[in-house]
């Protein structure tokens, strides 16, 4: 185990596994000598070269057919696409073209691929550099999604993705860079995709959120635990393929299911996340499930704008009351 | 200079894309076959041309249009019209029809529906056989209307900067759809755009078996030797509509039977075979017979083979491993 940030433990993953397997390598834009925006491909380039480690012209189209061709091609690409609002420039390869290979060719295609690229607010990066678009990628079958929300889970979950003989986007969020950890160095340490993580127990309301959201949830529950709730916080940490069933036993045991997340509350993967549980536990459930997501409006630039169409941390608490009908 | 054995091959694919072609029209018309279906009846000198010089480990990326060069990459008539029903036995199982058929073992990435979806994908499969030192080629086919996709200069500029070992084929029929390329781009030949991106650029008539083959060869020399992709327009016409359903009313009778009078790409070659010494008529009409018989045997498979079971139909989403 080793003391490292987000970002460190995404560079050391990439090298671990560029060291691991030739066939994996890194295009994407300001890849090489800036080592990306957030440094997780910082210096790569020194010890793999400029072949491996390959900045690229700023056409995302091109980046993800290339990426997927090279796939085709026996290679192992990670694709980074800088901010994942650049993913709708390279939105017919991404979900005509990625996500539908394998299938439509028959099941004759393996398509080693990571797209991953951050997202998120925090920064007041203003509209088209701080959405949450996670659950956009949830709605087209043939794309597995990861979203870490921990140092520890970016470099487990990542390493999984790229050993994966399928396409992966990887969503990271730009607020959780600088977020320190214990990480596991082991070159083989791995977590499987559809393994949802208990990160703090509670028997009183199911807190489901991922990516950022995860520390505001936990915080929230800090705040109901003053007041004599117990809340059980639970990351899914893939979205693709979702594991339905963790949150489901939990709801049984608490009766209660508040979903949030920093994507949109219209049509996000909380929805997606209540109908399903809902179906599963409906007899156990107390309250109607609650789900908070960004408010139906751009990203504004100013900060504080820009938190008042992200769900806070009151809300969220609110909303676990609401369920108890306190 | 094409040799003897190359000429017959070459003669003997355009046989069999245009009596796919024109099977798959008849059997449309007759109801036995449906979907989006976009014949390549008219254009068989390119793909037949340019495959006969590749093999199996050099990549080609398609179009909607692309059973002429999914045959050419060596899908057999049969199982590639299996696929254009719908059938098990088809190359894709039945779910790809027409315009996503793919033979991976063939060096075939596929046919794609988007209209310059593929570019990028060849430029991918060209940067995977540069990074793994193998010495093979990708071929991009598209036609005009996808050069004014931004996918076109996007993939196009990525391999001239990397000097990727490419060959990017317009097959320039004359109609985006409906729309005749004076109204819709920009340039008088497509191949002009090359200087853009300091390539080469070439056009040739592409019912023209032996310019094509002559432009192609050139081009894959190049690219082999690691000067980087070549813009290749090949200029020919497709003698049905963009579809099946094509009222056509963009262009005259009169047009289309010009072209059909006096340029089709498969006399053409046949004349200049025999007046080279290349081949004698008895071989010609030896190998429009072969390939009559083969295509009544891939519509008896076709027909014959049993519809996919839906009990499968999730498979293969994600490689289960």
């Amino acid at each position: 185990m080793a003391k490292m940030t987000y970002a460190q433990a995404i560079r050391m993953v990439i090298q671990q596994e560029m060291q691991r397997d030739d066939k994996v390598f890194c295009m994407g834009e300001d890849c090489e000598k800036l080592g990306g925006v957030f440094g997780t491909t910082r210096d790569l380039y020194k010890e793999f070269g400029t072949e491996r480690i390959r900045n690229t012209p700023i056409s995302e189209s091109a980046i993800v057919g290339a990426a997927l061709g090279a796939a085709c091609g026996g290679m192992r690409p990670i694709a980074e696409l800088m901010y994942w609002d650049f993913a709708f420039v390279a939105a017919d390869q991404i979900f005509n073209q990625v996500a539908k290979t394998r299938y439509v060719f028959g099941g004759n295609a393996k398509i080693p691929l990571v797209i991953r690229s951050q997202e998120g607010t925090g920064r007041g990066n203003a509209a088209t550099h701080s959405q949450c678009v996670e659950s956009m990628f949830m709605h087209i079958p043939g794309i597995k999604v990861a979203c870490p929300s921990t140092p520890a889970e970016a470099a487990g979950l990542l390493r999984t993705a790229i050993r994966d003989d399928n396409p992966v986007c990887f969503f990271e969020h730009k607020a959780l860079y600088i977020n320190k950890g214990e990480v596991p160095e082991d070159p083989d340490f791995m977590i499987p995709f559809g393994k949802a993580d208990i990160k703090r127990e509670g028997t009183d309301v199911t807190i489901v959120a991922n990516l950022l959201y995860v520390s505001r949830a936990l915080e929230a529950a800090e705040e109901l635990a003053k007041e004599g709730i117990s809340a059980e916080v639970i990351d899914p940490r893939t979205l693709v393929p979702f594991d339905y069933d963790t949150i489901a036993e939990s709801v049984k045991k608490t009766g209660r299911l508040v979903v949030v997340h920093e994507a949109h509350q219209n049509n996000g993967w909380g929805a997606q996340v209540v109908s399903q549980v809902g179906q599963m536990v409906f007899p156990y459930l107390d309250a109607a499930p609650i789900h908070l997501g960004a408010k139906a409006c751009p990203l504004p630039f100013n900060l504080e704008l820009e938190k008042a169409v992200i769900p806070s941390i009151k809300e969220i608490v609110d909303a676990c009351k609401k369920t108890l009908y306190r | 200079m094409i040799d003897k054995k190359t000429a017959l091959w070459i003669y003997n694919k355009m046989h069999e894309i245009r009596a796919f072609e024109e099977t798959a029209w008849t059997l449309f018309t007759e109801n036995k076959l449906r979907g989006s279906v976009h014949l390549y009846t008219g254009e068989e000198a390119v793909a037949a041309s340019v495959c006969a010089q590749l093999s199996d480990e050099d990549y080609i990326a398609s179009t909607h249009r692309g059973h002429g060069h999914c045959i050419g990459k060596g899908a057999e008539l049969d199982r590639a019209l299996a696929e254009l029903m719908g059938k098990a036995t088809g190359y894709c199982k039945g779910r790809s029809g027409s315009m996503h058929i793919a033979d991976f073992s063939k060096g075939n990435l596929g046919a794609n529906a988007i209209v310059g979806g593929g570019i990028p994908i060849a430029t991918g499969g060209a940067l995977a056989q540069k990074m793994q030192g193998k010495p093979n080629v990708s071929v991009a086919f598209f036609g005009d209307g996808a050069s004014n996709q931004g996918t076109f200069h996007e993939a196009i500029n990525m391999a001239a900067v990397w000097k990727l070992p490419i060959i990017y084929i317009c097959e320039n029929n004359q109609f985006g759809m409906t729309v005749p390329v004076w109204q819709s781009t920009s340039v008088e030949n497509i191949a002009d755009r090359a200087a853009g991106y300091g390539i080469v650029g070439e056009v040739v008539d592409g019912n023209d078996v032996v310019a094509v083959y002559e432009a192609f060869a050139r081009a894959k020399e190049r690219a082999l030797k690691g000067e980087g992709p070549t813009l290749l327009e090949c200029k020919t016409y497709r003698w049905r509509g963009h579809w099946t359903g094509d009222p056509e009313v963009y262009r005259s009778r009169e047009e289309v039977e010009y072209w059909k009078e006096n340029r089709d790409p498969i006399k053409l070659f046949a004349a200049y075979m025999i007046e080279n010494g290349l081949a004698t008529q008895e071989e010609l009409d030896k190998i429009a017979a072969d390939v009559a018989k083969k295509m009544e045997e891939a519509v008896e498979f076709a027909m014959n083979s049993p519809e996919p079971d839906p009990a499968h139909v999730l498979d293969d989403v994600f490689y289960e491993g």
